[in-house]
């Protein structure tokens, strides 16, 4: 017996005898062997000393054009019939379009779906809209515990996240605002320099990313789950609307404590501004509030803060949207989750891009 | 039963003892599985059916007792030993367990790729050829898990379990959340392919037809242990009142005309 396990032996008055055991491990070269022998058309195959076939081995017996197989034992004609009849037949796949077409049918639809996404979200947002107004006017409908419920964990539970990054902002502002300045001998502007920033861009734009990180995901997966276990479909048999249970107290609760969270972040920044600039440039907390007053419009803060409940609507109407698209299965939770992340980001970025144009354009 | 002695046993276990926390779900449990035979597993929610099919392929560590495949220790047998033992068993889990970002052809595939000298192209028509067999349309190889339909993906489940051709196939629940015709042809396709491919079958299931239609012989999980295994008209018989309830309430009974139905039907072609 050679190497492969098997033996092919081509005998007078064209019989080929196999020998052997023919498996998986060693199809590769049994498929070789066959391939090299020359007018297979005209063979019978022997198969009475094969002493092992697996259906990769009868898949190659079955596939070699010989003229007629025999010798073969009970158990391995049956599976012989079996792969023959089994053996799979390719469908012609179905003719693709050549040249630019397909290019331009990609864009188009790209397109189509970045649109359609802009409306769902818009479709949302009027949802939202209108839920909460017809709970302004029948109250009854209101629910103040989930309010209260997700209010903690969209608020409170990230206040200690926020208010670590807004100090540690403020502190790195300060310290490379003062190693620019100090060329310059405008040590004392690193206050200004720290209170606009703080004030009117980094505060609350960091904090609704660190939200939209934190609390799109969470919506997503929480409603996303939910409509997985088709507990979404259960509400709306029982008369419940998903809207009205889920998607109204999640966002209200993210648009009351967004500017919240804003607020401490512009309160942790600046003390960690003062802080740094006390211990870099000798600026002392007393000086740093005088030139803090005298120098930073309170208009910066509105500017800053009038910008969190445009957040906050972004960030839960995105995260909601998100949630409903999961469909039946773990992985579209997982991508859907993760794409609730990535647009609430990109497009409160876009937003506050948006803002910083208007207020320019009205001179605040 | 007197002939089955003759036969050679492939799964040996021995005064199996599972629990967990305080809770045990076996103790002292045999079973014998003979080559070539077709054992139905039955027995009521939480008496550990999926639990013993879990300890007999490795996943779940027993708290005592023995577990023989061919004759390898799977609990205490070298690691090389139970190496090869993974070559000559498959294993369909309940919703086929397919790799998700694998399409059905790729997860089939995935068996073979640890044979040496196996060419990709004949990998692939192998796998179609696996597809084929579980009776797959052609073209759900490129399709994901995600794009087929329970039974599909219960299909798919086997022809990855069947895709090295092992000697034991483990099927928990095979027709589970299928409607009846596509449990009946689910039945037919496991009798087929054990018949023709040689296979050996230990089928976890609750399907009193499945029972009917194609097992050899069944065993009855009840008290932590096997309580009785036999042949199903044996089952009749058996004066315990779980199983007395079990195979002849009315279901099992509508199940049996149905069996005895097709196999008039059968008598007369």
């Amino acid at each position: 017996m050679s190497d492969a396990g098997f033996e092919v032996t081509e005998e007078p008055g064209g019989v080929l005898r196999i020998a052997g055991s023919l498996t998986v491990r060693n199809i590769a070269v049994l498929q070789e062997r066959l391939a090299a022998l020359r007018a297979p058309e005209g063979l019978t195959v022997d198969l009475s000393a094969v002493r092992q076939m697996d259906t990769a081995g009868a898949w190659a017996l079955v596939r070699f054009p010989a003229q007629a197989i025999e010798g073969a034992s009970e158990g391995h004609a049956l599976l012989l019939d079996t792969v023959r009849r089994a053996l799979p037949q390719p469908d012609e796949p179905p003719d693709r379009p050549r040249g630019l077409t397909p290019f331009l049918e990609e864009t188009g639809r790209r397109v189509m779906t970045g649109l359609a996404f802009l409306a769902a979200l818009t479709g949302y947002l009027g949802l939202f809209l209108a839920r909460l107004f017809r709970m302004i006017l029948r109250p009854g409908e209101f629910r103040l515990t989930a309010l209260v419920a997700h209010a903690e964990d969209v608020g409170l539970r990230a206040v200690p996240i926020v208010a670590l990054m807004a100090f540690l902002i403020g502190v790195v502002l300060a310290f490379q605002g003062s190693a620019q300045l100090r060329q310059f001998g405008a040590e004392v502007f690193v206050v200004d320099l720290i209170a606009i920033s703080i004030l009117r861009e980094l505060g609350i734009l960091l904090t609704a990313i660190i939200v939209a990180g934190r609390t799109a995901s969470a919506f997503t997966a929480a409603i996303g789950s939910m409509k997985m276990r088709e507990e979404i479909d259960a509400m709306r048999t029982l008369g419940l609307d998903p809207a009205t249970v889920l998607f109204v107290p999640r966002i209200l609760a993210l648009l009351l404590m967004l500017p919240i969270l804003g607020l401490i972040a512009n309160v942790m920044g600046l003390l960690g501004g003062a802080l740094m600039a006390w211990v870099e440039l000798g600026i002392s907390p007393a000086m740093f509030r005088t030139r803090l007053v005298e120098g930073t419009d309170i208009s910066h803060v509105f500017v800053g803060l009038v910008k969190a409940p445009v957040f906050a609507i972004i960030i839960g109407v995105v995260g909601c949207h998100a949630g409903m698209q999961v469909k039946g299965n773990a992985e579209s939770l997982g991508r859907m989750t993760s794409n609730a992340v990535v647009t609430a980001i990109f497009a409160v970025i876009v937003a506050d891009a948006l803002f910083s144009i208007f207020f320019a354009q009205v001179g605040l | 039963m007197s002939g089955a002695d003759e036969r050679e046993v492939v799964i040996r276990v021995r005064g199996l003892r599972n629990q967990f926390g305080s809770h045990v779900v076996h103790d002292g449990l045999d079973l014998d599985v003979y080559r070539g035979e077709i054992l139905g597993v039955v027995g009521g929610s939480g008496t550990g059916k999926s639990v013993l099919l879990r300890a007999i392929t490795g996943l779940q560590e027993p708290a005592a007792g023995s577990i023989e495949v061919f004759g390898v220790d799977v609990l205490h047998g070298s690691e090389e030993s139970r190496a090869t033992l993974d070559d000559r068993w498959g294993v369909m889990f309940q919703d086929g367990a397919l790799f998700s970002s694998l399409t059905v052809r790729e997860n089939v595939e995935v068996p073979m790729r640890d044979i040496p000298g196996l060419p990709s192209a004949i990998r692939r028509d192998l796998a179609d050829l696996k597809i084929s067999l579980v009776g797959l349309p052609y073209l759900a190889g490129d399709k994901y898990p995600s794009e087929l339909s329970g039974g599909m993906r219960k299909r798919a489940g086997l022809a990855r379990a069947l895709a090295l051709d092992p000697e034991i196939v483990f099927l928990d629940e095979p027709t589970a959340g299928l409607d009846p015709i596509g449990a009946s042809a689910f039945d037919e396709l496991i009798r087929n392919l054990s018949r023709s491919l040689g296979l050996t079958v230990f089928l976890v299931t609750h399907d009193l037809d499945t029972l009917h239609a194609i097992c050899d012989r069944i065993a009855v999980l009840a008290e932590k242990k096997v309580l009785v295994t036999g042949r199903m008209r044996d089952m009749l018989t058996v004066d315990h009142p779980w199983v007395h309830e079990y195979f002849t309430g009315p279901r099992a009974r509508a199940a049996q005309d149905s069996a005895a139905s097709d196999d008039r039907e059968e008598g007369a072609v």
